[in-house]
């Protein structure tokens, strides 16, 4: 009995060993090694197509054969409001990641993402961008600590089989906001799809509101970021206006509890006839929901005229590094930024590989995009890639003819997300509840952010 | 035995000595157990260490996995720290900041009402299923199958399942089913009013299974004999309910009403799942609060707020559980 005994205590020993042995070993293998520098990046979202990953591997590629000393470790990322905080606490994001315009201040501030204005400078294009987009990337210390590498502005999407059902020409999609309520009423009517949808949860249902509100003339916040002005009378109205497209019209279908993931399914299956979206979002569509492109259709936001103030909510998309990055991964990071995002962007050789890859991946080429540096840049890129764009960019003329004569307006300055997530219960109350009160719902929300903006 | 060490006899004699000093207390020749002081040696000899040995790697993963996140989380509720920076200490500001909090009260109060709606529900539809099943002879095992087959189904895709079920137009399936008999359509989860009940029929679905078999084992041990007794005594089916089997079932209907309550009240697949804590905050919980003040804002990483709240929720259910078995300790043995 002793020995068995102590054959047990001595096997459990080794195994706790072997154990301990294991994870000492698999922490070995990602160290770097004579001078090599190992970068893990961010590669699609999860969910796309295989074509578009062995695109993305391609490009891989490219990038490894011309940087030898370079390994990279893709890792597939979806920027979520909800999964964000958790994967940057628990330090489960790539090296090198993307984050929409509206969290670089703040991240930036809280030392979350690291400063790269030495590696910008050496950038040949550092000084062509654009002093606003630019703007969404640098500190406080003026110092750049995000590239932005895609601009967007909010446009209207719309569905051409759903238009042609309801016996609505698709290539005269709504120019004004009755026009639009009274197209989703006809679309419902006609063929029971739910005519207009609104996102309305993760902070979407803010978002969206403050683009409508945006496009009626009215502001969520002064332009210092000190004081909320959510209850203005731009927002009413615009409030308003989904109360009665959902209410009177019964216009908007039977979900109100939409994210940006969740709608554009629903919008991809034919359930939706139109929906506001970023300009960019027929590539996410493509890749994850199979959208047939005959379906699709892009306008531009109808603005209301008579407001001076009305403009369409632009964002974008920026490339920012982990702060445990080191200086070797930093050089290696920027590297792979100017690669990924920028050189397509930049020179005609770049612009051209690029949408050469994605197109013999049958991903799409030529989705509409605002400057990141100028107008001239962004007309020039797209005579570049001309002769392989996929996209049905006439199904898309309604934006490409309007955007540029809108007014693009920033999102909110400070607490942007913090803001947006206080109004989707506003929102979800209008749609849920026939009798919400608008006024005193907006009143609510506009004392919660005050305090939000009061705390710093 | 004849090859066993004489410690183990040693040991033996000792717990005889200590029964027989225990059950003879008032016997005053009785030598009282007299506490021996071991040394290392005979501690290892009698087992001690091989005992460690083995214990140990449970202590390491409910040290690592358990105890270790529980003392930190005291510890953050009493900080400020996105995770990144250097924390601050900052006293009972993240408890004052969470109590301050409007959506407190309205998370408090849905909770309440989900565990009310899940008790009223959820608590006697599976004692009920348990009784007819322990009754019926033929094709009992299909039926616990049955019953049981819902707590298979993993809760995500259970949940996505019923999201659909739960389709608010009329071509929806529930609405479908309802069109039948003349009801609806109904909005489900796309109102204020029907979200959190809604919620509570799944969760009902999902979980009865698991009580029904605790039930319907307890039910199986009750003697046949009292069965027996009561019928010579002319006890009808629903008096041999209840003066048989109900009163059997005392100590685990307890435990399961306990479970019950610590297991709703930290109620969040359900609404995190199907309403993100919509429409209009209707279905958001303790729980969801706590995610939400944590990971809920890209940026928030309130984790101090997220942990006082946890910190609160579980001394509120320990508070219940003590009070709970104080309360019900007369009536917990038959």
């Amino acid at each position: 009995m002793k020995t068995s005994r102590v054959l047990a205590a001595a096997l459990t020993g080794v195994l706790a060993v072997g154990l301990t042995a294991c994870s000492s070993s698999s922490k070995k293998k990602s160290s770097d090694k004579g001078g090599d520098v190992t970068l893990s990046v961010v590669s699609l979202k999860p969910g796309s197509e295989k074509a578009a990953f062995d695109t993305f591997n391609a490009q891989i590629k490219q990038f490894e054969a011309q940087n030898p000393h370079i390994k990279l470790q893709p890792k597939e990322y979806e920027w979520k409001a909800t999964t964000f905080a958790a994967q940057l606490a628990g330090g489960t994001l790539p090296t090198v990641f993307t984050i929409p315009f509206t969290d670089g201040k703040s991240l930036i501030e809280r030392q979350q993402v690291a400063d790269l204005n030495k590696q910008f400078q050496t950038l040949p294009y550092a000084s062509q961008f654009n002093p606003t987009v630019i703007g969404a990337g640098k500190g406080a210390n003026g110092d750049v600590y995000g590239l932005p590498t895609a601009a967007y502005g909010v446009g209207l999407q719309y569905n051409r089989t759903l238009f042609k059902q309801a016996g609505l020409d698709p290539d005269s999609p709504p120019t004004t906001w009755d026009e639009i309520r009274a197209d989703a009423k006809q679309i419902a009517d006609k063929t029971g799809q739910a005519g207009y949808a609104e996102m309305t949860q993760n902070a979407t249902g803010g978002w969206m509101l403050t683009t409508l509100t945006y496009a009626l003339g009215g502001r969520m916040e002064s332009d210092d970021g000190k004081t909320a002005t959510v209850n203005n009378p731009q927002t009413k109205a615009a409030l308003q206006k989904l109360h009665d497209m959902r209410w009177d019209d019964k216009a908007m279908g039977s979900n109100f509890l939409y994210d940006w993931g969740s709608i554009n399914q629903a919008f991809a299956a034919g359930k939706i006839g139109m929906y506001m979206g970023g300009s960019d979002v027929y590539t996410s569509l493509v890749q994850q929901n199979k959208i047939k492109p005959d379906d699709y259709g892009l306008a531009a936001l109808p603005l209301d005229s008579s407001s001076s103030g009305s403009g369409i909510l632009g964002g974008g998309t920026l490339a920012v590094v982990s702060t445990k990055a080191s200086e070797a991964q930093k050089d290696a990071a920027v590297k792979w930024i100017d690669f990924y995002y920028m050189h397509k962007l930049t020179t005609q050789d770049g612009a051209q590989l690029d949408a050469k890859t994605l197109a013999a991946g049958k991903q799409p080429v030529g989705t509409p995009a605002l400057p990141i540096f100028n107008k001239g840049l962004l007309d020039k890129y797209n005579g570049w890639i001309s002769s392989y764009v996929n996209v049905p960019l006439p199904q898309m003329k309604s934006f490409t003819d309007g955007v540029f004569s809108q007014k693009l307006v920033s999102e909110p300055a400070a607490h942007t997300q913090e803001l947006y997530t206080a109004l989707d219960p506003v929102v979800q109350a209008v749609l849920t509840n026939k009798g919400a009160n608008i006024d005193s719902l907006l009143d609510k929300a506009n004392g919660d952010i005050q305090n939000i903006l009061n705390r710093g | 035995m004849a090859s066993a060490p004489p410690d183990v006899f040693d040991r033996q004699r000792t717990l005889v000595r200590r029964r027989s000093s225990n059950n003879s207390a008032p016997d005053a020749s009785a030598t009282p157990a007299r506490r021996v002081r071991r040394s290392p040696l005979s501690w290892v000899r009698g087992g001690g260490l091989s005992t460690l040995i083995f214990l140990a790697p449970m202590l390491v993963v409910f040290g690592v996995f358990s105890w270790y996140p529980i003392v930190r989380a005291v510890v953050m509720s009493l900080q400020e720290t996105n995770l990144a920076t250097a924390a601050q200490w900052v006293g009972l500001q993240n408890f004052r900041h969470v109590l301050d909090d409007p959506l407190l009260g309205t998370a408090v109060r849905n909770t309440l009402y989900f565990t009310f709606l899940a008790l009223v529900f959820g608590y006697p539809i599976p004692l009920v299923m348990a009784v007819l099943m322990s009754e019926v002879r033929k094709w009992r095992g299909l039926y616990s199958a049955l019953a049981y087959l819902p707590v298979v189904v993993p809760p995500v895709v259970a949940v996505l399942l019923w999201k659909f079920f739960y389709d608010g137009s009329p071509t929806g399936v529930f609405n479908t089913v309802a069109g039948w008999f003349g009801l609806g359509p109904y909005p489900w989860l796309q109102s204020e009013s029907t979200a959190m009940p809604s919620l509570v029929l799944e969760a009902t679905w999902a979980a009865a299974g698991g009580t029904v078999i605790i039930y319907l084992a307890a039910l199986l041990s009750v003697p046949p004999e009292l069965y027996d007794a009561a019928s010579v005594d002319g006890a009808s089916t629903w008096r041999k309910v209840w003066h048989v089997t109900m009163p059997q079932l005392r100590g685990i209907m307890l435990i399961t009403l306990i479970l019950q309550l610590i297991g709703t009240a930290q109620v969040f697949l359900e609404p995190y799942l199907f309403t993100g804590g919509g429409p209009s905050n209707s279905t958001l919980t303790v729980l969801l609060l706590i995610y939400n003040y944590a990971f809920g804002n890209s940026l928030g990483g309130d984790y101090g707020a997220a942990t006082a709240l946890s910190v609160m929720l579980a001394g509120a259910l320990a508070i219940l559980s003590a009070v709970y078995f104080r309360l019900t300790r007369s009536w917990s043995t038959s």
